[in-house]
Parts: structure tokens; sequence; C-alpha cells
């Protein structure tokens, strides 16, 4: 495996205040591969931003090492208290080789579009002329051309955030952390932003790390995810694993926002068929990925093992081109049946988890 | 006409209006202490409000120790009433200007005592900048001093013109107090010539003229903060 562009080894981040430690992230390792787009999900105050502004050391942290694209950053060892950290000008230099963009955009209020971008050139090599013509590039980039005498105040949300992606891959960054970049947006914006990042990602090969609360984000475009709570990443995996088999409940939760099987699972709770269900029935909810979903399993539960399936529920998703799928079933049949059917299941990988009846299998 | 305004306002007219004690000289001297205190003392304050908003814990450099400094000069030099300050720097004042009466000489105290009120004012307007901004900046590589002239001053300015504006009113203020000194100028006429000798028709004309420099002031200030506005 190659290098990762990003390393961050046993970062350690606390604030003193002034009668206790807050502890915002907690020995916490990420490698990020060139060309990821790697998701950071967590409720607020979960860690999210503490940690990813480690990255470009806007954070710096109280111990860990941070090393991007080969070079070390920062390394502080906590017990022999060495310490490295790059120089502020080179700190500099680097920082424009990571762009990052905000849920609040930060733009440069008192400035235009363009100048907002071209701010982000103030220190380049280029001359003036090839300075105005990459803006124009760069907003052309992000369809924003028509607007760039605007100032922030005359633009919406999703153009905001636009510029402010312009302006972030002004100096031709390998990086571009996003902190929440599509919260204030409507999902509607959301899907175009989400949708330039990932072309930004296919196209120039960027590396995206995208921090959300949003799991629905991270399943657009994210190959990995990271689940952080109370400053430690309790579940990581590719977006695949992740999705497929959850292994911390809050990984479930999120999961099932995005999924809104949750809701379906109320809905379906409330009609008679599972209110009042028969003696002999179970309901279940089947979940599987890739390759099984060829078969057509359904038929053979009936076939041999003689247990009726009622698909109450479908929801299937394609996840970097593999099918991932829930299903909502009632199993009818006799104990013996549904326990075989079941075992059946499972050793096609389809997960099985009873959501009611069944007591006496 | 004159004749009738030479009945009505006797004082006035006896004032002259060139001269030691004229009116045009009175009102150059109002117009000169304003100018040169709000330019020796706006830059004073200007570095210390932006010192204080650079090196607070929360700024671009932190540094407990020059915070400290800043913080502490501009709260002694705000304590110290403006009255007091003319006659407690005299000596200072002879050292820099030669002598420590007149009108040249009181551009000191002015400047000392406008300083420490623009230094907060300043303050408060740049704290005012979006911590994100900043932030975004950084993110993108800019430099320290990208930093405070592209984001805090060039973000701030509409703001610090607001507050320059409060600066200056409150600096022609203390341009009739300057009077103690021998500095002359609008106050001077109304306290001295006016006031004194029980001269009304001076004292009003005096505060008139005074009033119109305040609005003048206000006006042009307001009109130039909005312009520069975009939020
Ligand atoms: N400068 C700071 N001083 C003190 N505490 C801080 C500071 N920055 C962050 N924290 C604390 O660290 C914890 C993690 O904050 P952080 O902003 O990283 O969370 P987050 O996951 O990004 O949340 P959100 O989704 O709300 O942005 C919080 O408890 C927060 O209060
Ligand atoms: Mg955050």
């Amino acid at each position: 495996m190659s290098e990762p562009i990003i390393a961050l080894d046993n970062i350690t981040v606390s604030f003193k205040q002034k009668k206790r430690t807050i502890t915002a992230v907690n020995n916490v390792s990420v490698h990020i591969e060139r060309g990821d787009v790697y998701g950071i999900v967590g409720y607020s105050g979960a860690g999210k931003s503490t940690l990813v502004r480690v990255i470009n050391l806007l954070q710096e942290p109280t111990s860990g090492s941070v090393v991007v694209n080969g070079t070390t950053f920062f390394k502080h060892d906590a017990n022999t208290n060495d310490k490295i950290r790059i120089k502020n000008n080179d700190l500099r230099l680097r920082r424009q080789k990571i762009g990052m963009i905000f849920q609040h955009f930060n733009l440069l209020n008192e400035r235009t579009v363009t100048e907002n971008v071209a701010f982000a050139l103030e220190h380049s090599k280029l001359s003036s002329k090839e300075k105005a013509q990459k803006v124009a590039d760069l907003l052309a980039l992000v369809d924003l051309s028509d607007r760039a005498d605007n100032y922030p105040s005359q633009l919406s949300g999703g153009q905001k955030q636009r510029v402010a992606i312009a302006r972030a891959l002004a100096n031709d960054p390998e990086i571009l952390i996003s902190d929440e970049a599509t919260s204030a947006l409507d999902p509607k914006t959301t899907n175009q932003i989400l949708a330039l990042l990932k072309s930004l990602n296919q196209k120039l090969g960027l590396t995206v790390v995208l921090i959300t609360h949003e799991m629905q984000a991270v399943k657009e475009i994210a190959n990995k995810v990271a689940v952080m709570q109370d400053g430690e990443i309790i579940e990581r995996g590719s977006l695949l694993e992740i999705f497929a088999q959850p292994k911390e409940q809050l990984t479930r939760e999120f999961i099932e926002t995005a999924t809104n099987i949750d809701k379906a699972i109320e809905t379906v709770g409330h009609q008679p068929i599972v209110h009042n269900l028969a003696e002999n029935a179970v309901f279940v909810r089947l979940s599987y990925v890739g390759k099984t979903t060829d078969q057509p399993l359904i038929t053979r539960l009936f076939r041999d093992f003689n247990v009726t399936a009622n698909i109450l529920y479908g929801n299937i998703e394609v996840l970097q081109g593999t099918p991932v799928g829930s299903l909502l079933v009632i199993l009818q049949g006799t104990p013996q049946a549904i326990t075989n059917a079941i075992a059946a299941l499972n050793d096609n990988e389809v997960d099985v988890e009873k959501i009611k009846g069944g007591q006496s299998l | 006409m004159s004749t009738w305004f030479e009945q009505n306002f006797p004082n006035v007219v006896y004032q002259g209006w060139s001269g030691d004690t004229g009116w045009w000289t009175a009102i150059t001297q109002t117009i000169y202490m304003t100018f040169w205190s709000a330019l020796f003392g706006g830059l004073l304050g200007l570095i210390f409000g932006l010192g204080l908003v650079i090196t607070s814990p929360s700024g671009i450099a932190p540094n407990k120790t020059l915070f400290w400094i800043f913080d502490k000069v501009v709260s002694l030099f705000r304590a110290i009433p403006f009255i007091i300050l003319l006659a407690f720097i005299a000596p200072f004042t002879k050292l820099i200007v030669g002598t420590q009466i007149g009108t040249t000489a009181s551009l000191v105290p002015l400047s000392l005592g406008v300083f420490p009120f623009y230094a907060r004012q300043v303050q408060v307007a740049l704290t005012e900048v979006n911590a994100g901004i900043v932030e975004a900046a950084q993110s993108i590589g800019a430099s320290f001093w990208d930093i405070v002239f592209g984001v805090y001053l060039r973000e701030g300015r509409s703001e610090l013109i607001r507050v320059s504006t409060v600066t200056l009113i409150s600096l022609i203020g203390l341009t009739a107090m300057a009077g103690a000194i021998g500095a002359g100028g609008l106050g001077n006429m109304a306290i001295a010539y006016g006031y004194n000798r029980y001269a009304t028709d001076t004292t009003v004309l005096a505060t008139l003229l005074v009033l119109i420099l305040v609005l003048a002031v206000q006006i042009i200030g307001d009109v130039l903060a909005r312009r520069l506005s975009h939020k």
C-alpha cells in the first residue's frame, strides 16, 4: 500500500480551562490515502472539527504526530516531551496545498467573488495576468462566472460555498477538507455541492476529508468512513463495510437516518398485519450486501423450507457500485421451518434481525 | 444689515475675524488641533487596538505579556481625566514640542488623551471581524500581515470608520478643554471670551460652530461607513 497522504497518529487535543481540562480528541490515529473521500461522521461535540483542524495545524495537538504528504508538520511525544513543529513559513506554503471549506463559508464580506478567490493567490508566483486567468478558470469550474463582481451578501448559500470551493482550490491543493460544508444548505444544494466535490475528486484526484453529521452526504460520495464519539473514532472502514455491517450502536443510528429504515419500521409496524402478528409469524429485517441480491432467495424460502415471505418494505442502495439492501419481511411457517430458513439466509450472508414475534425460535 | 448685526451681536463683532482672538483663528486652531491629534492619537490607538486583538488569547499571535502591556497602558491612560492629563504631562510636552503652552503643545496631551479611547473602540470593532474569516485566511496560507491588512483592517473598515467618527467627535470635545493650556480654539472662545465675559452672543456662536463641525464629521463618517459596507 502506498504512503498515506495524511497520517495522524495518536492525536490528543486537550483544552485547558480554568477548572478542568476538556479532551476534545483522545489518542486518535487516522491514515487517509491519496484519492480517498474520507467521511468523518459524529454528533455535535464529538471532536470532528478539532481533529481535522489538526491536519493543517489550525489546531496544534497536545500530543501525537501529523504527517502530510511525507512532511512532518508536528510531532510531540507526551512521554519524552520531544517536540518538532514545522516552521511558520513552510507551514504557510503547505497550507496552500490543503484547501478547506466551512459550514458558514467564511468569505471576505468586503471583497467581490473575484477578489475573494484572488486573495488566495496573493503569494502565488503567477503574473497578474495569469492570476486573473486562473481566477476566471476557477469561477468557471464552480459555475459562477456570471457572479464575478458580486459581493458575498448578494449570493445564495450554495453560491457562497462554491466561491469558497474556488478559493480553496486556487493554489491547486492535493487535499480538500470540508468541515460541515453542506450543513447550512438545503438538500438540493447539498447534492450539487457534493456532486462538485465528487467530480473534483475524480477529475483532479483531490483527496477529500468530509466532515458531517449527515450520513446521507457520506453515502453519496465517500469511499471510507470513520465514526466519532467523545473524541474517539469508535468505528471505521470502507463505506460498504460500515453500511453493511455496522458494529456500534451509534453507527447504526447514523445509517438508519440515511436509509430511512427506522421510519419504515415504525410505519410498517402500525399496519394490522404486523400489529396483530399471527402466531406462526415473525417480523424480521433482512440486510444484505452485493451479490446476494442476485439470488432468488425469497422464492427459495418457500420452495426449500415452506416458509412464506411477505415483503412489507424494501430499500436498496448502490454504494460504490455494490447494492446494499434492507427488507422488512414477515416470515410465516412452522417454528422449525422458520429456524431453518433463517439459518439458510445467514449461510447466504443475509443478516436477519428479529423485530417482532418468534419468541419460540 | 451690518448695523443690525453689530447691534445684536456686539461681542461677536468685537472679537473680529482674523487676529489673535478672531473667529477665523479660533476655527483654524480647532481644526488644526483635531486634525493632528486625530492623526497621531489615531495611529497610536490603531496600533494598540490591533495589538490587543492580535495578541489576545483568541488572536492570530496570542502573547500574554504583550497583551497585558497593551491592556494596562490603555486602561491607565483612559483612567486619567483629560484636564489632569493636560497638566500632568506638561514636562513631557515641553520635551517634544519645546514649549508646554500653545496650540501645537496641546497636540501632545490631545493625542495621548484620545488614543486609549480609540484603542478600545478599534479593539471592539476588530473583534467583530468573524473569527471564521480569519481562520479561512489562515487555511489558505495567508501571512500575518495579509491577515492584519487584508482581513482585519479590510473587513473591519466600515466599523473602523464608524468608531473613528465617534472618536473624532469626542476629540473635538477635548480640544475645547485645551484652552486651559493656551491652545485657543472655539472651545476657548466660548469660555474665555464668551462665558467669562458674559458675552452670551460669543458663546452661542462658538457653540454653533462646534456643532456644525461635529455634524459635518458625523455626516461624512456615516456616508463613508455605509458606502464601504457590503455586509
Ligand atoms: N478552543 C476550544 N476551547 C475549549 N474547548 C473547545 C475548543 N474547541 C473545541 N472545544 C471543545 O471540544 C469538543 C469538540 O469540539 P468540536 O468542535 O471538535 O466538535 P465537532 O464534532 O466539530 O462538533 P460540531 O458538529 O458541532 O461542529 C467540544 O466539547 C468543544 O466544546
Ligand atoms: Mg465542527
